[in-house]
């Protein structure tokens, strides 16, 4: 029976063959948890009674959405975390070492995996060519201490991007995109797989920043097929030997598919609350849109290339009078290459900031709260309401090049124009 | 199950239910509770009571996999979400903490109308209307969860997952 990915993934972790539409229980091969989601993983751990973790090679703690703390309540949830990794015996990623997701891309995530994580962004490790998703404290929980979860296989949907992307656009506009043409509940169930010229010519970076936000379509996981990018990412960070191939089989049963034309794809830009709010930049909404903060970060754009395309317009130029620029380096080893390759200095000379790896400022709870009826341009996945700390500002969201560039003008701005 | 409608619109995500500027209150619940959907309708929080009904829109709960949104939902008292759809995750995390989550066309549900839910029946019903909404029935692993009152007592009555 020919498979999709994820038929492929879910049954390689069943031990039997399962079909979309059918539930099964799985073997988890990794679980995890953060600081916003953990100390009641925890608690959920303790309540269920066994094992504080089945494999504790198999679990880890992230302390990245506060990263450090900035309330006393929260430091003290970071306490409960490292108390529960080192009696479990799990890894724990303290402050600084980064986000979550982008940590596990660059040591474990590989190729086959199956991984749950209490953050909805888990998905972006199908990037890899693993099943990997979101799931709520409690679920997690089970799966840390049993070592399993059930799941409903989801349907397929087939996206086949196709053509050369313009100079100046990115794998950001292509997912935005996309959620601007399905909506931001076009997918809810379904499984996104990834496929086509453009993406067989794409960075891994590129599809961590697509597969990360599957979920603001309502996907259950967003899958790419593993391949020589896989590979070369893997062998960049001393793990060659994870690669294995993986990809869906010709005849697989997709319930639909969806083109896109890379080579028409503008730079886009979703407007305030939700992430289906598109619109081209060079719409007519787009010409007079003046923004406080510009921001570059977040698990969808927190690696080195995402920096490297924000730099190159940036190299030379200043931020514009009233606007601010906040950059969250991804991880530890992201914000040693920006230091050590001169990212640093092109993002100071042009007036921004630079803080400590991790969330930073994407979830809302510090290192760059907007004020009231503030606009903020951002890299990041989710632009809802309250999305950046406050319910009375409003975040857009676009790719690390166009929040360069809007830098420089003070409002939204084409990067095509420095390119 | 009986209680009254509070109708909210589409797409009320996790941190309209509980956002991101409370996340400290995260290992407090009863206090974030104080703060449950203020950026969706601020007054619902002082003024829900036991037993009343959450009625979305489309897309209900998308977002963040915050765990504490349905859990202050369901320790405010309210005894159901009803939406025309659930975001995956949100809608999870209501089973597995034991709060009943139902898909029915909403639009025939008016604020404060009386709700009544019969969640073996596969029946939310309407009783200012008079009307009987349909909802499909779950997996059978889910009302099992449900019944049991959430995943952590289902787990270890089953001691494992039973499907």
């Amino acid at each position: 029976m020919p498979q999709t990915l994820a038929e492929k993934l879910i049954s390689m972790h069943a031990g039997k063959d399962v079909k979309a539409g059918k539930l099964t229980v799985v073997k988890v091969d990794f679980a995890y948890m953060q600081d916003w989601t953990g100390p009641l993983t925890v608690d959920k751990i303790h309540e269920l009674g066994g094992a504080l973790a089945k494999d504790p090679n198999r679990a880890a703690v992230f302390i990245d959405h506060a990263s450090p703390s900035s309330f006393k309540e929260v430091s003290t949830g970071h306490i409960k975390l490292r108390e529960y990794a080192k009696a479990s015996g799990c890894r724990i990623f303290d402050i600084g070492e980064g986000v979550s997701h982008l940590v596990l891309g660059e040591k474990v995530t590989k190729p086959g995996m199956l991984m749950i994580g209490a953050d909805s962004h888990t998905c972006q490790g199908g990037s890899f060519g693993a099943f990997c998703t979101g799931m709520g404290s409690t679920d997690v929980a089970a799966a840390i201490s049993t070592g399993e979860t059930w799941m409903l296989c989801p349907e397929a949907v087939r996206v086949i991007v196709s053509g050369r992307l313009q100079p100046g656009v990115y794998a950001k506009d292509v997912i935005l995109h996309l959620i601007g043409r399905i909506g931001a509940d076009g997918a809810t169930y379904q499984s996104l797989e990834f496929m086509g010229d453009t993406i067989d010519g794409m960075t891994q970076t590129g599809r961590v920043t697509i597969s990360s936000m599957a979920v603001e379509a309502g996907a259950k996981c967003g899958l790419f097929a593993s391949d020589d990018h896989t590979r070369d990412w893997l062998r960049e960070h001393g793990r060659e030997g994870d690669y294995t191939e993986i990809t869906h089989d010709p005849d697989a049963r997709y319930v639909r598919t969806i083109e896109i034309d890379a080579a028409r794809l503008e730079p886009m830009v979703s407007f305030p609350h939700t992430v289906d709010n598109t619109r081209e930049i060079t719409h007519e909404d787009c010409k007079d849109v003046p923004v406080q903060q510009c921001y570059l970060g977040s698990t969808t754009n927190g690696y080195y290339e995402d920096f490297a395309a924000a730099a190159a317009i940036l190299k030379g130029k200043h931020i514009a009078p009233g606007t601010r620029l906040v950059i969250t380096p991804g991880t530890k080893t992201v914000y040693r290459k920006m230091m050590e390759t001169g990212l640093f200095e092109v993002f100071l000379d042009a007036g921004g900031v630079i803080n400590s790896p991790g969330c930073g400022a994407c979830p809302g709870s510090h290192t760059g709260i907007l004020g009231d009826g503030e606009n903020c341009v951002a890299s990041i996945n989710r632009n809802f309401k309250a999305r950046m700390g406050n319910p009375n500002a409003f975040v857009y969201l676009a790719s690390p090049a166009t929040v360069a560039a809007s830098a420089i003008a003070g409002r939204l701005a084409d990067p095509r124009r420095h390119i | 199950m009986s209680g009254r409608a509070w109708k909210f619109g589409d797409d009320i995500s996790t941190d309209l239910i509980a956002a991101g500027r409370y996340a400290y209150l995260r290992t407090n619940m009863p206090e974030l509770t104080k703060h449950v959907l203020e950026d969706a309708r601020d007054e619902f929080r002082g003024a829900v009571k036991p037993g009343d009904f959450v009625v979305g829109g489309r897309n209900f709960g998308l977002g963040s996999s915050r765990e504490h949104a349905p859990t202050i939902i369901k320790m405010a008292g309210v005894s159901c979400v009803a939406a025309k759809s659930f975001a995956r995750i949100f809608f999870r995390n209501c089973i597995n903490i034991g709060l009943p989550a139902v898909r029915v066309d909403t639009d025939r549900i008016d604020e404060g109308d009386e709700l009544e839910l019969d969640l073996r029946g596969g029946v939310l019903r309407d009783i200012t209307k008079g009307i009987e909404l349909e909802f499909p029935p779950m997996p059978a692993v889910m009302t099992d969860i449900l019944e049991a009152g959430g995943l952590v007592p289902y787990l270890k009555k089953n001691k494992g997952f039973v499907l």
